[in-house]
């Protein structure tokens, strides 16, 4: 099915993409067919910068099992970062 | 036998007036030949879905996809343009009617076509099928596992769509569907239901359910693919259309 379940958040960084950096501003985090990914649904992110166009965008689509894990692995490497440095 | 098509990029003119990409294949013969307005799924304008209409014009048919996503997108890769419209909650109803209408304009207006028009859409595209055969005079429509024709999003889903059901007595034109026995939307259930208001308003219909598919079997480059339901299901569609498009 498509899901269209979507969690849309303000973000601020950088990502690189096919005509290299650029300043990200938004994500969307959502659950559903993947393009490229051999699963029939996939926990997506798009890195985006909407004022550069739909090809301002990094794609990731990943597995449930190991976005979960990435979001373990994300949360635990912030939470042991010594403090001051965010 | 001389068996060339024509396929190619091309400007029509969509809902509200507006000019949107779509793609055109079809016989380099006089015809007559019956047209198919393919309606891509969500994940959109694709290399795969244009392989659909070329097979189309192989098949004796002028065939055209319009790109849903082209005011969103122009010009952007089909994944790029479908994460735009997809963060934006799918389609508008009122504007896919108005470029499928586009699109059966173009078909009609080709000097090699007999008439007749029909319209296939898959996934999303198999509600938008349905939507365009109750909203506009066609000859023929295939939904090929289109979700939310019955039934409503779960909560907390932000798909900008209802259930089509009601309308069912609108539906102007013969349907096929095409369905997967493990697909949860739309489930076995979902379909029932449907068949059920098509036999009450007395529309002529024709459903296939497939076991061992689940949702998306035509979709040739992902997992979901189901070679036999898939070979099948396009037998079907072209013993329909041969039916109802082609005479």
């Amino acid at each position: 099915m498509c899901t269209y379940l979507t969690e849309k958040i303000g973000i601020s960084g950088s990502a690189k993409g096919a005509s290299g950096w650029f300043t990200v501003t938004d994500a969307s985090v959502y659950f559903d067919h993947p393009v490229h990914a051999p699963y029939g649904h996939t926990l997506n992110i798009d890195f985006l910068a909407p004022e550069q166009g739909p090809s301002a965008r990094v794609a990731v689509e990943l597995s449930a099992e190991s976005a979960r894990a990435l979001a373990k692995a994300i949360g635990a490497v912030l939470d042991s970062a010594p403090p001051g440095l965010e | 036998m001389y068996d060339a098509i024509l396929a190619e990029s091309i400007m029509i003119t969509g809902h509200g007036g507006d000019s949107i990409e779509a793609y055109s294949a079809r016989p380099m013969q006089p015809g007559p030949f019956g047209g198919v307005v393919v309606i891509h799924h969500m994940p959109g304008y694709d290399e795969q879905t244009k392989e659909i209409a070329r097979t189309f014009a192989v098949h004796g048919y002028n065939a055209v996809v319009p790109n849903l996503y082209w005011r969103e997108a122009p010009g952007a890769s089909p994944d790029d343009a479908a994460a735009v419209a997809r963060a934006a909650g799918g389609v508008p109803d009122e504007r896919l009617v108005g470029d499928v209408a586009g699109a059966v304009a173009y078909l009609k207006g080709l000097s090699s076509s007999n008439g007749k028009v029909g319209t296939i859409g898959y996934c999303s595209g198999g509600r938008q099928s349905f939507l365009a055969a109750v909203s506009l005079p066609l000859d023929a429509a295939v939904d090929c596992y289109g979700a939310f024709v019955v039934g409503t999003p779960p909560e907390g889903m932000p798909l900008k769509v209802g259930p089509l059901v009601d309308k069912t007595p609108d539906l102007s034109c013969p349907l096929l569907g095409l369905f997967g026995a493990e697909d949860k939307y739309p489930s076995p259930e979902h379909v029932a239901e449907l068949e059920a208001a098509l036999k009450a308003a007395g529309k002529t219909y024709e459903f296939h359910t497939y076991e061992g598919a689940g949702h998306a079997f035509f979709s040739v480059n992902r997992p979901a693919y189901r070679p036999e339901a898939a070979m099948d299901g396009w037998q079907k569609i072209f013993a329909f259309y041969g039916k109802y498009l082609a005479a």
